[in-house]
């Protein structure tokens, strides 16, 4: 199986009672590449993954993982596959070693206390081996759970939103781990709502309601958005920023480390709104849009999720 | 911290109502447990039963015979039927088909005649006093006069007992409640354990997320079953036996049957259990609701089995339900084997209907079993 694309799904379509959560998505992620998966709550992220894995039935559409087909073949792609769900989902009253051992046995992985061992001290966990997993911190349970899903050594890893909740710190040592072993050849589908983890992937995609709206690098997605941004430095922006909203061709404005940020797809009305909120002490210069600038303009002018 | 505040105690009981309100499933089930206990209680529930299956033999006919079973009939508490012999008699007394078996002797009716006053002897399965109690006080009172209108005139006044019964109390000779009772608890016990320890084991998983990590790794609906079903054949099994040295040792209760046979038996019964355990799981979302599926077995098992009151009591449609109980089964299949010494032909009749209900709730829990989150 040496199909170039890791995931290569078309029409994928989930309901569930009345709501469409997927909906006719198309999705084709070459071997290899980090692929950051954006998108609003609720927009169907998560459901998209759990297609992918053989979790859900698709309602329509299908496709292939890993050049497996994803209704068919949905038990042996398991093996291929690792997927770490949003939620913690060990086991709380096992220790940090046991619930990596039952994992590598139910993969039937051989030698498996030799596998752990190898894991627990590539991920740096080999100190907490025997601690409950209930008593360990966010950033911490989610090392484990990336450990649990890494065991068998998948070519495919489903991550979904793996380092909501943890620390910055926590957040930067997950992300080494992930970009060193995609550089062993492995498939990463992450699911994140930072920025920084955006710009970290070799292509983002960006669903919303249930569609996949845009995707691409992250520079191509800022340089194809169109958008504009002016920022101004100086006193009273608190106020400034109330009379900003109310104004032509400014999209959104928010003070950002000290700083008023207005962004809209005119750059031409953008600047004479800028011109028109002139105040003493207060200057206003162009500044280069940036990837959460075009998420929110995405955001916005999506339908309201459910 | 401030003293009782009357505006948060009124947030708080806000609070606690909506949150009934919204789960439906307890809420109904408060409503309904009272009522199906009532109704069970109130029609099903009998402690002092009548009509209670009697056999009769008598060595050679006699006038008195048809009077006799008249008397007995007419206390209400004996339904008299006719056995050819005794073998056959005492194989239905065992296996509970009748709960008194009446053996009138050779040369009755004319040691009757001769004012000799006879003796009858009445057997009766002791096993649950509660059952025959009240039958058994009857019987002695009302029988023997029941013939003295047959008598030959000049036995008739002074009425001498025109023959006695002797009453002989089988299989719990001392009518000691406890040897009904701990026999009885065993399967009981059982029910409670793994039952509800079942029914939660899927849920527990699903609700604390761990269901899901459990799915996507390859892994198949059977291994998973058994996998979590063995435990609990083992936990079951180790409480059969702590039960069963306990009530042997301090609660002396005899093992007049095989042990072996009790242990294929009680290894059925704890299938059952699991099985529907099981199902229970695949249905329910949270284990509260796993939990409540588990009670409405429960309280019917514990009241229509048996177990608590005797079987005999119950209306047909209560001893319907009954039947379709896997402890009412298990509760005869105890108490026979440990007190009356029952073989495996002897408890055949309640081991099959384990047997089905075990396979097919088992079909279901397989065909229940989700491989998806669908």
């Amino acid at each position: 199986m040496n199909a170039p694309l890791a995931i290569d799904v078309t029409g994928l379509s989930k309901q569930f009672g009345a709501m469409r959560v997927v909906d006719g998505l198309n999705l084709a992620v070459p071997r290899g590449q980090i692929c950051g998966f954006l998108g609003g709550n609720g927009s169907g992220k998560t459901t998209t993954m759990r297609l992918l894995c053989g979790l859900l039935t698709p309602d329509a559409g299908g496709g292939t993982c890993l050049g497996r087909d994803i209704r068919r073949d949905a038990v042996r792609l398991r093996r291929e596959i690792g997927y770490m769900t949003q939620r913690f989902g060990l086991y709380a009253d096992l220790t940090v070693a046991e619930n990596l051992l039952f994992v590598a046995r139910m993969y039937a992985l051989p030698t498996p206390e030799a596998r752990v061992a190898d894991m627990l001290a590539r991920v740096g966990l080999h100190d907490r081996a025997r601690q409950l997993a209930a008593e360990l911190s966010g950033g911490w349970k989610q090392r484990l759970s990336l450990a649990a899903c890494m065991l068998h050594t998948p070519k495919l890893l489903l991550l979904d939103e793996p380092t909501a909740g943890v620390d910055a710190k926590a957040r930067r040592e997950f992300w080494d781990q992930i970009v060193d072993m995609a550089a062993d050849g492995m498939t990463v589908l992450v699911s994140t709502h930072y920025m920084d983890e955006a710009e970290r992937c070799d292509r983002i995609v960006y669903m919303a309601s249930g569609r996949l709206i845009v995707q691409g690098q992250a520079h191509e997605l800022v340089a194809r958005s169109g958008l504009s941004a002016y920022e101004a430095s100086g006193p009273g922006l608190t106020g400034l920023v109330r009379r900003a909203r109310g104004m032509a061709g400014v999209e959104s404005a928010t003070i950002i480390g000290g700083a008023l940020r207005a962004v809209g797809t005119d750059e031409a009305l953008l600047a004479a709104a800028a011109a028109g909120l002139a105040a003493p002490g207060v200057i206003w210069r162009p500044s280069p849009p940036r990837l959460d600038d075009v998420f929110l303009h995405l955001l916005r002018n999506e339908a309201p999720s459910p | 911290m401030t003293a009782f505040s009357l505006a948060r105690f009124w947030a708080m009981l806000g609070k606690e109502w909506l949150e009934m309100r919204r789960d439906r499933g307890t809420v109904m089930l408060t409503m309904l447990l009272p009522i199906i206990q009532l109704f069970l209680f109130g029609y099903a529930i009998n402690t002092n039963p009548h009509h209670l299956p009697t056999g009769l033999i008598a060595a050679d006919p006699s006038r008195y015979e048809r009077g006799i079973i008249q008397a007995l009939t007419n206390t209400d508490y004996f339904n008299v039927r006719r056995y050819a012999n005794e073998a056959t008699m005492d194989e239905a007394l065992r296996r509970g088909v009748i709960m008194f078996a009446l053996k009138i002797p050779p040369d009755f009716a004319r040691a009757v005649d001769r004012g000799e006053s006879p003796d009858v002897l009445m057997e009766v399965d002791a096993t649950d006093p509660t059952a025959v109690g009240a039958a058994t006080a009857a019987l002695e009172a009302i029988v023997p006069g029941a013939i003295t209108r047959d008598l030959p005139v000049r036995l008739r006044f002074p009425p001498p007992p025109a023959f006695r019964i002797t009453i002989h109390d089988r299989y719990n000779p001392g009518q000691v409640t406890a040897l009904n009772i701990v026999p009885g608890l065993i399967g009981t016990i059982l029910t409670f354990s793994t039952l509800v320890f079942m029914a939660m084991a899927i849920t527990r998983e699903r609700e604390t997320g761990t269901m899901e990590t459990l799915l996507a790794m390859p892994v198949t609906p059977i291994e998973v079953m058994l996998g979590k079903i063995v435990p609990y054949i083992g936990l079951g099994y180790a409480q059969a036996t702590l039960i069963l040295l306990v009530a042997y040792f301090i609660f002396d209760v005899p093992i007049a049957g095989s042990l072996p046979l009790l242990v294929l038996c009680l290894g059925v019964f704890i299938a059952c259990n699991l099985a529907l355990g099981f199902t229970f799981s695949s249905l329910a979302r949270t284990q509260m609701q796993a939990q409540q599926l588990a009670q409405f077995v429960l309280l019917p098992s514990l009241l229509l089995s048996g177990f608590l009151f005797p079987f005999a009591g119950m209306p047909r449609w209560a001893r319907i339900i009954g039947e379709g109980l896997p402890l009412t089964h298990i509760v005869r299949i105890c108490r026979g084997v440990l007190l009356k010494g029952n073989g495996l032909r002897d408890v055949t009749p309640d081991l099959w209907p384990m047997a089905l209900f075990a396979l097919l709730v088992g079909v279901v829990a397989v065909r229940t079993y989700r491989t998806t989150l669908d």
